[in-house]
């Protein structure tokens, strides 16, 4: 049919964990609205099985995590390794939020691409996502 | 490819049929072919239209008769419409956060879809990605659309069943007897019943939308307004929801017997109107986007804002070469 229009990149922003501090993945999503990204936001106290299961049902390029509660070594694996156990592999999993750098290697290792800590600008987030999302298929 | 995404979705996996929503909202090769292959496959569900002003507690309440749904153990779908960004194209789709509670349910199925520069309330491709949900499986099916004000009918023409979404504050009985919203609801639901008014605001509408029952009968065949019913319920408490979800379903049971000779009801007429019509309408801007034609619509575009042509002049000239050219 087309292939005119450009398809939007979908970003699911979740807050796992039990912290109750949303105002930053909500500046996070409306800025990646900004930047023209599709952003499902589900919200505070996501557990590990809501996060995958949106990001199945939406079937979203990225899934973003924000994480202040200092649980990130627990909750970011077991979001991984629930990620590819329902073949959501090719997702690229983002985290930002206080997470010490000492963590970030770990972390890594457990699957999320990326760290992204205080400070950083939504535009770096927004190049980061488009330099490294799985490419839309027609 | 396509061939095996709709089977695999028809087949219960959730990876694959949240690929194929992809691909309709996409508006792919692939999703045309899987739709082709999925529709006479389609028709059985009950899709329900939700709809009202933003912040009325479209979402918790879905949420809320998806659960009750639930209790008999029927999959339930929803489709859960935002509006895009018309500047940037990006959007925040925001109505999963209520329905968070069923996320553990791999009976209940929530999509939410960005409108993409479609007016109306909907995407463009709602109705195509509530046929896919229908074809595999899904007999109640839920389109919330984005928040509306008093005009956004469009899902009264692609739902069996309009639900219209009020609030114990929404104004007064002038409101009521407003055209548009309120004129295509099956039932309007004064939500938020646990607040102060709701019995009040429920009354009113009562009032105001069963005013002229005797006009109805004199105007005969003529197209007229729905004359709903009126409940309150509460999304956050739950009141009021159980008798809300059997209102629907008494809606739905009433159009399987009025269609067990094989007869598409209005509703039913209406959603394939909509269908063709926007088919019809993607179609044509597609042709007139391949190269060959083009050019021709660019110089059509400066002549008439150069008031060198007149608009409906052009139109027909496009149209006739579209006619004779091969798409």
């Amino acid at each position: 049919m087309t292939d005119a229009p450009a398809r939007p990149i979908k970003v699911l922003i979740a807050k796992p964990g039990l912290d109750g501090h949303d105002r930053g993945a909500k500046v996070l999503a409306r800025g990646l609205r900004d930047e023209g990204f599709e952003v499902i936001y589900t919200g505070l106290r996501q557990t590990p099985e809501m996060v995958v299961s949106a990001a199945l049902q939406e079937d979203v390029d990225v899934v973003g995590l924000s994480i202040l509660s200092g649980a990130h070594m627990t909750l970011l694996p077991r979001i991984c390794q629930a990620l590819r156990e329902q073949g959501l592999d090719d997702v690229l999993v983002t985290a930002g939020g206080i997470i010490p750098d000492d963590d970030i290697p770990a972390l890594l290792e457990a699957g999320v691409s990326r760290v992204f800590g205080p400070g950083t600008t939504i535009r770096e987030v927004a190049d980061y996502i488009r330099g490294n999302a799985r490419p839309r298929e027609g | 490819m396509s061939g095996g995404l709709a089977e695999r979705a028809r087949a219960g996996d959730r990876r694959a049929l949240a690929r194929l929503l992809s691909e309709v909202e996409n508006r792919t090769h692939t999703a045309e072919e899987a739709l082709r292959r999925l529709y006479a496959e389609a028709g059985a569900a009950h899709l329900v239209g939700v709809t009202g002003a933003p912040g009325s507690g479209k979402s918790t309440l879905v949420a809320a008769l998806v659960g009750e749904a639930r209790k008999s153990g029927r999959p339930v779908a929803v489709l859960a419409i935002d509006p895009s960004s018309p500047i940037t194209g990006g959007a925040i789709l925001g109505d999963r956060v209520r329905m968070q509670v069923h996320a553990g349910d791999r009976d209940v199925f929530i999509r939410s879809m960005a409108s993409r520069g479609h007016a109306g309330g909907l995407a463009a491709s709602t109705v195509a990605a509530a046929a896919v949900l229908d074809a595999c499986g899904f007999p109640l099916i839920f389109v919330e659309t984005v928040g509306t004000g008093q005009s956004e009918v469009e899902v009264a023409s692609i739902a069996d069943t309009t639900l219209v979404v009020q609030t114990p504050d929404m104004g007064d009985e002038v409101q009521a007897i407003k055209a548009g919203l309120l004129e295509v609801a099956d039932i309007v639901v004064v939500n938020k019943s646990d607040r102060p008014g709701a019995d009040r605001a429920a009354a009113q509408l009562r009032g105001m939308l069963t005013v002229g029952a005797q006009h109805d009968r004199q105007m005969g065949d003529r197209p007229r307004p729905k004359r709903p019913d009126v409940l309150l319920a509460s999304g956050l408490t739950d009141a009021g929801v159980p008798e809300l979800l059997a209102a629907l379903d008494r809606r739905d049971a009433a159009r399987r017997a009025s269609q067990g000779n094989g007869t598409p009801d209005a509703a039913r007429l209406a959603r394939a109107e909509a269908q063709l019509t926007g088919i019809l309408a993607q179609r044509l801007a597609e042709r007139l986007r391949s190269p060959q034609h083009a050019e021709e619509r660019r110089q059509s575009v400066r002549a008439i804002a150069a008031h060198e042509l007149d608009p409906y002049a052009a139109a027909d000239r496009l149209l006739r070469l579209l006619g004779g050219g091969s798409g």
